[in-house]
């Protein structure tokens, strides 16, 4: 029920203000501290250790802005949404940034009053089936009952792929990330569905993670990043900065070890990043050295990519459509000059 | 500043009207507010324009932070495309259905559910509430401690203990539970054959709406005879065994006019007859057992709300104990329980928006959950749900009100 809470919540507020001011960079200076929209627990993403300390790619995002706004990395204050949840409670103020493995369209992007600020994850969505099922593909899947998280663009991914191939399906939806890897652990369900990397990190959540396999298809593309309300441009560019930097620390070859002594180099370009030279930080409405704080304390993005999924992570994930560009990837940062 | 002077121009009206009010003040038009009637039409009017300008504003301030904000307003997406799957759909859908279809398809769902709930919870409630009095002790405590242990349970539990404790622990389909080779239950659910109109269909149909219209007819006759005569007629026997006869009879003579599909696995699943999902299962019995428990409370007081003169009366007259509570104690009890058992089928009603936490595909989880969440439109579609439960709520309070109405001890 705390989901209808969150809806008639954000209901409420958006009758009972009067035109919203948007300044949410002030806003966030003022109360000291970024809200940060993360899932419900999703490992490698977002998700709490044992410490009770949020870990993951979505949740260094933040960490990153904080430390851009802030010189302190831990300045965030992190609310955990349901797929259902988290675009009103964006909406509505309640967060000031979403980084919760959302996937960019077309419709999200032009009629919820939102922006995404780039890509932080390319995925795609695949299928998770047990292995005593026998099935080796998804073209096998003909009748069978589909675990699906609601409220995600993989519930209608899946209704688009199954039409196309002929086949029907049985969708059961649940609410959380648990309950869905419950349902299939069950047995309620023959197959779970979701962006791949998710596969990954669910499957690892299982009793026996040997159980199951991902299948080869991957029937959709899902460009996942962090977004903020539309129509609010200096906050958007400190989001979307934020960011780069982290891509840009990686093709610099900046890290959480080396950024103390990279400041002495004498690259203008790294120069500037550091904030050594030049107001880059300024402009956007920060301190000149926002980007030596997220390389000093958030790490750049190939950094952070191996803490939390890639290879130095339980999900063991390879760099992919992830690496840099200069690596065959798609992670590419426009240049900070 | 908008808001500033839309504020003055109330100040103004309240202020106005007790400057004419003022007995110093007085001449023509203050006389008027002095007429009591006059006086209360304008304060209702004042109130009612507040209402109106709180209204308005608020719906001011809706569109006008909507636009800032670049959310898209409006119906326009109850016409388009849905693009996704419901598991459980009462009317025909599929995926290039409209969202607004989305909508109908969770009405039903949520109809479905609470219909089934109310049946179930009313039998259940009145065994329930006449083992509270009976006479055996076994009987008593027993439907003490279930009334006392369910009722004080929160219902999200029971529905959790339902769908998670215990359908989830059936086996997979390939083990599935069988019972005659036709009936089949497993995780997914209970899969029963599906009876298939064939030739000679309409026939049928027609050889048992003569049968009813035979009883009725037979009832009325039973009830003149009774009056004038004083003579009883066995009314429910002959029934029964009319519609049975004809139902069973009738179906041989024409043919046998419906088939039955028969539910049958193939590859990963059942396929064919009727799936009865795990999920509206787990559903019903929680919201069965739980206000099934308030309303047996309510039929023991009803009953008990009876004097026992009454009971001391109809032994004197000779009554059985059946005809004593059909004919005298349970019209009174009526009287008492109908109100509270009104509340009883809104809050039923209400309680299956839980739905959403086992994914029952009912209103809110299909049509203010996914449909909210594939097109943003927020405020339009939570009015919407919201509408619909106030109007499910005051259709049945209106039909129970009526049936309190017939009921009610006519004064003279
Ligand atoms: N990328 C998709 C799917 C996002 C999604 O919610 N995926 C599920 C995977 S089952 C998830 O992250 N669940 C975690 C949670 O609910 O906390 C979207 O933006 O619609």
């Amino acid at each position: 029920m705390k989901k209808i809470a969150t809806l008639v919540g954000a209901t409420v507020a958006i009758m009972a203000t009067a035109g919203a001011h948007a300044n949410t960079l002030e806003t966030v200076k003022n109360r000291g501290a970024v809200q940060c929209g993360v899932s419900d627990g999703l490992p490698g993403f977002s998700a709490t250790d044992s410490s009770g300390r949020w870990q993951g790619i979505d949740a260094d995002v933040c960490r990153a802005v904080a430390a851009a706004v802030f010189g302190d990395a831990e300045k965030v204050n992190f609310v955990s949404l349901t797929a259902t949840e988290r675009f009103t409670a964006l909406q509505s103020g309640e967060i000031d940034i979403l980084s919760r493995n959302t996937t960019w369209t077309l419709t999200r992007d032009a009629s919820l009053g939102l922006n995404f600020t780039g890509v932080n994850y390319y995925d795609g969505q695949g299928f998770l089936v047990s292995k005593d099922l026998g099935v080796d593909t998804a073209k096998e899947l003909d009748g069978a009952s589909v675990c699906i998280q609601s409220g995600t663009t993989t519930e209608l991914n899946l209704a688009d792929y199954f039409r196309v191939n002929g086949m029907s399906y049985e969708p059961v939806l649940y609410d959380t990330s648990d309950q869905t890897v419950g349902g299939f652990e069950a047995g309620r369900c023959d197959v779970l569905t979701s962006d791949q990397s998710q596969l990954y990190a669910l499957r690892i959540q299982l009793s026996d993670p040997d159980s199951a396999v991902v299948l080869p298809e991957v029937i959709s593309k899902e460009p996942l990043g962090p977004v903020v309300r539309q129509g609010d441009d200096a906050w958007f560019n400190v989001v979307k900065w934020s960011l780069y930097a982290m891509i840009n620390a990686e093709e610099m070859g900046i890290t959480t070890a080396n950024a103390e002594e990279m400041k002495s180099s004498n690259d203008p370009g790294i120069q500037r990043f550091l904030g050594v030279s030049g107001n880059m930080g300024e402009l956007l409405g920060v301190s000149n050295d926002w980007a030596f704080n997220i390389s000093k304390q958030v790490g750049n993005y190939g950094e952070v990519f191996e803490r939390t999924v890639g290879t130095g992570s339980p999900l063991n994930i390879s760099r992919g459509l992830n690496a840099l560009w200069s690596d065959g990837g798609l992670q590419y940062a426009p240049p900070v000059r | 500043m908008c808001w500033s002077l839309r504020f003055c121009w109330a100040f103004l009206a309240v202020y106005g009207a007790d400057y004419i009010m003022n007995p110093n003040n007085r001449n023509g038009l203050s006389r008027l507010f002095y007429n009591p009637t006059a006086r209360s039409l304008f304060f209702q009017a004042l109130i009612l324009g507040l209402l109106l300008y709180f209204v308005m504003t608020i719906v001011g301030n809706v569109m006008t932070n909507l636009n800032q904000r670049g959310i898209s307003t409006g119906f326009g997406f109850l016409s388009q495309p849905a693009g996704f799957g419901i598991s459980q759909t009462l009317i025909e859908y599929n995926e290039t259905f409209t969202f607004g279809r989305t909508f109908f398809v969770g009405l039903l769902n949520t109809l479905l559910v609470s219909f089934l709930g109310v049946i179930a919870a009313t039998f259940l409630g009145v065994v329930v509430g006449i083992s509270r009095i009976s006479p055996n002790w076994l009987l008593r405590k027993i439907s003490m401690v279930y009334v006392e242990i369910l009722r004080n349970i929160p219902l999200l539990l029971q529905i959790f203990f339902w769908y998670y404790v215990v359908l989830q622990t059936l086996p997979r389909p390939r083990d599935s539970l069988s019972f005659g080779e036709s009936i089949f239950i497993n995780i997914r659910g209970v899969f029963v054959p599906k009876p298939v109109p064939d030739a000679g269909f309409s026939f049928y149909i027609a050889l048992l709406v003569a049968a009813v219209v035979a009883v009725v007819a037979l009832t009325i006759w039973a009830k003149r005879r009774m009056r004038d005569t004083g003579q009883q007629f066995p009314v429910f026997w002959t029934s029964i065994a009319i519609l049975f006869g004809t139902a069973v009879i009738g179906f041989f003579i024409t043919g046998r006019p419906i088939m039955l599909d028969y539910p049958e696995l193939r590859g990963l699943n059942f396929r064919g007859g009727i799936t009865i999902l795990p999920e509206l299962i787990a559903l019903w019995f929680a919201l069965t057992i739980y206000t099934s428990t308030y309303i047996g409370e309510i039929v023991r007081s009803g009953i008990e709300s009876v004097s026992h003169g009454q009971t001391e009366a109809c032994r004197a007259l000779g009554l059985n104990e059946g005809h004593r509570m059909k004919l005298v104690i349970l019209p009174q009890a009526m009287r008492v329980m109908i109100p509270p058992m009104t509340s009883q089928y809104l809050n039923l009603t209400k309680n299956s928006s839980l739905a959403t936490a086992i994914g029952y595909p009912d209103l809110v989880s299909v049509f203010a959950g996914t449909t909210l969440n594939q097109t943003g439109q927020a405020i339009e579609i939570i009015s919407m749900t919201m509408l619909v439960y106030l109007t499910i709520s005051l259709l049945v309070s209106a039909f129970m009100n009526w049936f309190n109405r017939r009921v009610a001890l006519v004064e003279r």
